[in-house]
């Protein structure tokens, strides 16, 4: 390999784990730390994506400049509501239940693709990218395109708000005291009720900012969520569940995985090895890359 | 016996300690997620899928086998009873995906076949009886579509089933279709080698496809350095077997070929190999919605069309919609129909279909292949005098019909059909501009038998 080659690998992989990170990053919270196993994330995606292609037919072809930029904050707040709904009407009851969640979140995904299809028909569409990430910065031969450092920056923006919201505001410290010991934050005051809804919610919402980002690479049909399901979890599982470190360092390492072995295979042989490559990993440390320390899970 | 009821086997407790043990929850993921995703990559878009070309011998060799022990076998089809002056009405089925992940593609085709048996019962039916189509949904799950064709022949009856659009749902159906004699017309473009007496193929195959594009390719564009690309299942690799062998013919040899599995979406890496490799054309077969990351990430490192040109075999005009013209204009396809084909048949079509189906304005390749298919029968049943599968079959070589793309007709002995080979541009307007065709309809050669270069192919690629 030259170095414009491992350069350009370098980039792509970085490229790569930027995506899954923003995939996976509302998972993070809503199986990470609520270890719902919420099947319809990938859905969740798909409204995000949706979210887009409603705000650029709102905007027309004039705005199209700006209807993505309108489109994060309100896919975000979309599947925010979604997640809401689908916290209070299935996932409280199925609490400490997790193949009766699995089983009934699996159900509604499919409900949800089958919704799309109704509504936005059966064929894909297309987002327009705005022009201003129509383009790329040449480094000798490394070529980067504006959209896939647009990615980056977003899932860097969305980790340190994740981590800012989690870990220095009040709410955010409520849901981890909540997640950490139940009946001591319920006795300390804490209406874990509202704090499931509230993490609920702000993880569905990741899931559509990351459907909405991902839109300037792909098309949008109702099997997108689909697509996106498996490697989100991945990502939690192989960084560590419970902690936001752990899907960032996931997502590193299975987007240098991938692309690694990718570069040096076959796409389709690159993706076996990685999957191996994992489970020998989860083998060896089943926690994951980093490893949360809690009592709870023991 | 003293059995406790209040200790079931495995209590919920255990079971949640068993999904909160961490080894147990990351493997067992990691396990199921791999699964998932090789059970993904079997359930692809378009042309054809996963069953190798291998079964196929064997699936003969085994229907041959239950049809001639089978042969007083009460299920059997008889559609000769719809020949009786009292009949009002035959049964036909429709077998397509209406759910699942190839309702995309698939919906539009069962719609053309509807309009098609519209026409016809506005127009006085077939033979003068009045045609009744039942609908069954595929799912997308191969399974589904075997239980279904069965039900449709053995319990309704249907005189010819119009259907399917992958390979491996075609090939999961066949036997079914052999043993108890029914009648299958498939509308799709695939990767040949395959013949049976109980289907009729309506859509292309290799020689009516993709062997005059590469053909065209070398001699009118000139072309020397092929880079093939496609989704890594039975359609592409056979397809560029069979390139490989007329590039050789040629003395060419391709300067890289890279597969995907279905489903993929990074194509970083892959378009770094491309550009890398410098190839004058590169030679597309990914299916569905790969093709919408490759162009789109072609698009972003600045290949254009210019420098990178492409010729796709599976990207029709819905697929251009979704990836967006933008992206695609310049860049080429091979089919034998386009929205754009002008044939005063084909003006009726396309208004017709948009008028009857607004919410997907568009006709492609499979669905006019769907829509012919159902005259092709029509014509072949009044030919034959008889619904009889045996008779249709009989008195098919020859039949012909004017279709919206051209004159097609039917080839007897390997029941495809003659179609126009057609090269189009993608314009910016998300149609096709047609730059070049076969001017006359193109005989089938599903076995490659009549080139060269093919010579040894048919074993090798049949094993």
């Amino acid at each position: 390999m030259n170095s414009a080659a491992l350069l350009s690998n370098l980039f792509n992989s970085l490229s790569l784990a930027s995506i899954l990170l923003l995939i996976a990053l509302g998972l993070a919270i809503t199986f990470g730390l609520m270890r719902v196993i919420n099947m319809a994330h990938g859905e969740f995606i798909m409204a995000g994506a949706y979210s887009a292609y409603v705000m650029q037919n709102l905007f027309g072809a004039r705005g199209a400049n700006w209807a993505f930029l309108a489109a994060i904050p309100f896919a975000f707040v979309v599947t925010a509501a979604m997640g809401w709904v689908l916290e209070a009407t299935v996932i409280r009851r199925l609490y400490g239940r997790p193949l009766d969640t699995l089983l009934a979140t699996w159900g509604i995904s499919l409900m949800l693709q089958q919704g799309a299809r109704s509504i936005f028909g059966p064929q894909g569409k297309s987002i327009q990218a705005p022009a201003w990430l129509d383009g790329t910065i040449t480094l000798g031969a490394l070529v980067m395109p504006y959209n896939r450092l647009f990615i980056m920056a977003l899932s860097i923006a969305c980790l340190v708000g994740m981590w800012a919201f989690l870990y220095r505001s009040n709410a955010g410290r409520r849901i981890q005291a909540t997640m950490q010991n139940r009946e001591m934050a319920s006795c300390l005051g804490i209406s874990t009720r509202r704090v499931d809804a509230l993490a609920f919610s702000v993880g569905s919402g990741l899931a559509g900012v990351a459907g909405c980002a991902l839109t300037l690479l792909s098309s949008i049909d109702s099997n997108v969520g689909t697509k996106y399901i498996v490697d989100s979890f991945m990502v939690v599982v192989l960084g560590g569940v419970g902690q936001l470190a752990g899907a960032f360092a996931g997502a590193i390492g299975m987007g240098f995985l991938n692309t690694g072995w990718e570069y040096e295979t076959t796409a389709s042989l690159g993706k076996v090895l990685t999957f191996a490559c994992i489970i020998v990993f989860l083998q060896w440390r089943p926690a994951g890359i980093i490893s949360s320390r809690s009592r709870a899970l023991d | 016996m003293y059995l406790n009821q209040k200790t079931p086997l495995l209590t919920e407790r255990k079971l949640v300690e068993f999904l909160a043990n961490r080894r147990s929850i990351g493997t067992m993921l990691a396990l199921s997620c791999s699964v998932f995703a090789v059970g993904l990559s079997g359930c692809g878009n378009g042309g054809s899928d996963a069953n190798t070309a291998a079964n196929t011998a064997t699936n003969a060799a085994a229907n041959t086998a239950t049809t001639s022990t089978d042969t007083s076998s009460g299920d059997k089809l008889d559609a000769s009873v719809y020949d009786k002056a009292d009949v009002k009405e035959v049964p036909v089925g429709i077998l397509h995906s209406l759910t699942g992940t190839m309702a995309i593609s698939e919906t539009s085709v069962k719609d053309a076949e509807m309009m098609a048996i519209t026409e016809i019962n506005a127009k006085g039916g077939v033979m003068g009886k009045q045609i009744k189509p039942i609908t069954e949904d595929g799912a997308s799950d191969w399974d589904t579509f075997k239980t279904k064709a069965e039900k449709l022949i053995t319990q309704d009856k249907a005189a010819a089933v119009f259907g399917c659009w992958t390979s491996v749902s075609r090939k999961t159906v066949l036997p079914v279709f052999e043993k108890y004699q029914g009648l299958l017309w498939y509308p799709v473009q695939y990767e040949g080698m395959e013949t049976s007496p109980n289907i009729f193929y309506t859509g292309a195959t290799t020689n009516q496809q993709i062997t005059p594009a590469v053909e065209w390719l070398m001699k009118s564009m000139n072309k020397k350095k092929f880079f093939l690309i496609g989704s890594d299942y039975v359609f592409p690799r056979t397809a560029n077997a069979e390139i490989k062998a007329q590039l050789k013919g040629a003395g060419l040899d391709p300067v890289g070929e890279e597969y995907t599995p279905l489903g993929h979406r990074d194509y970083a890496t892959i378009v770094d190999k491309i550009k890398a490799a410098k190839p004058d054309i590169i030679f597309n077969s990914l299916n569905g919605d790969s093709n919408v990351e490759f162009f789109k990430q072609m698009k972003a490192v600045g290949m254009t069309a210019k420098d990178f040109p492409t010729m796709s075999v599976s990207i029709a005009e819905p697929e251009i919609a979704a990836i967006g013209p933008d992206v695609l204009a310049g860049h080429y396809a091979v089919w034998n129909y386009f929205q754009t084909t002008s044939t005063p048949q084909n003006k009726k079509f396309v208004a017709d279909f948009i008028k009857a189906n607004p919410k997907t304005p568009y006709t492609d390749d499979p669905m006019e292949a769907a829509y012919f298919g159902v005259y092709l029968w029509k014509a072949a049943v009044e030919k034959a005098k008889s619904f009889d599968v045996a008779k249709v079959r009989a008195a098919s070589n020859g039949v012909s019909y004017m279709a919206p793309g051209g004159m097609v007709k039917i080839d007897g002995p390997t029941q495809h059909v003659y179609k126009t080979v057609r090269i189009g541009v993608v314009e910016p307007s998300g149609q096709f501009k047609e730059v070049w065709n076969s001017g006359q309809p193109v005989k089938p050669d599903p076995y490659l038998d009549g080139y060269a270069w093919a010579k040894g192919l048919k074993d090798k690629l049949k094993t």
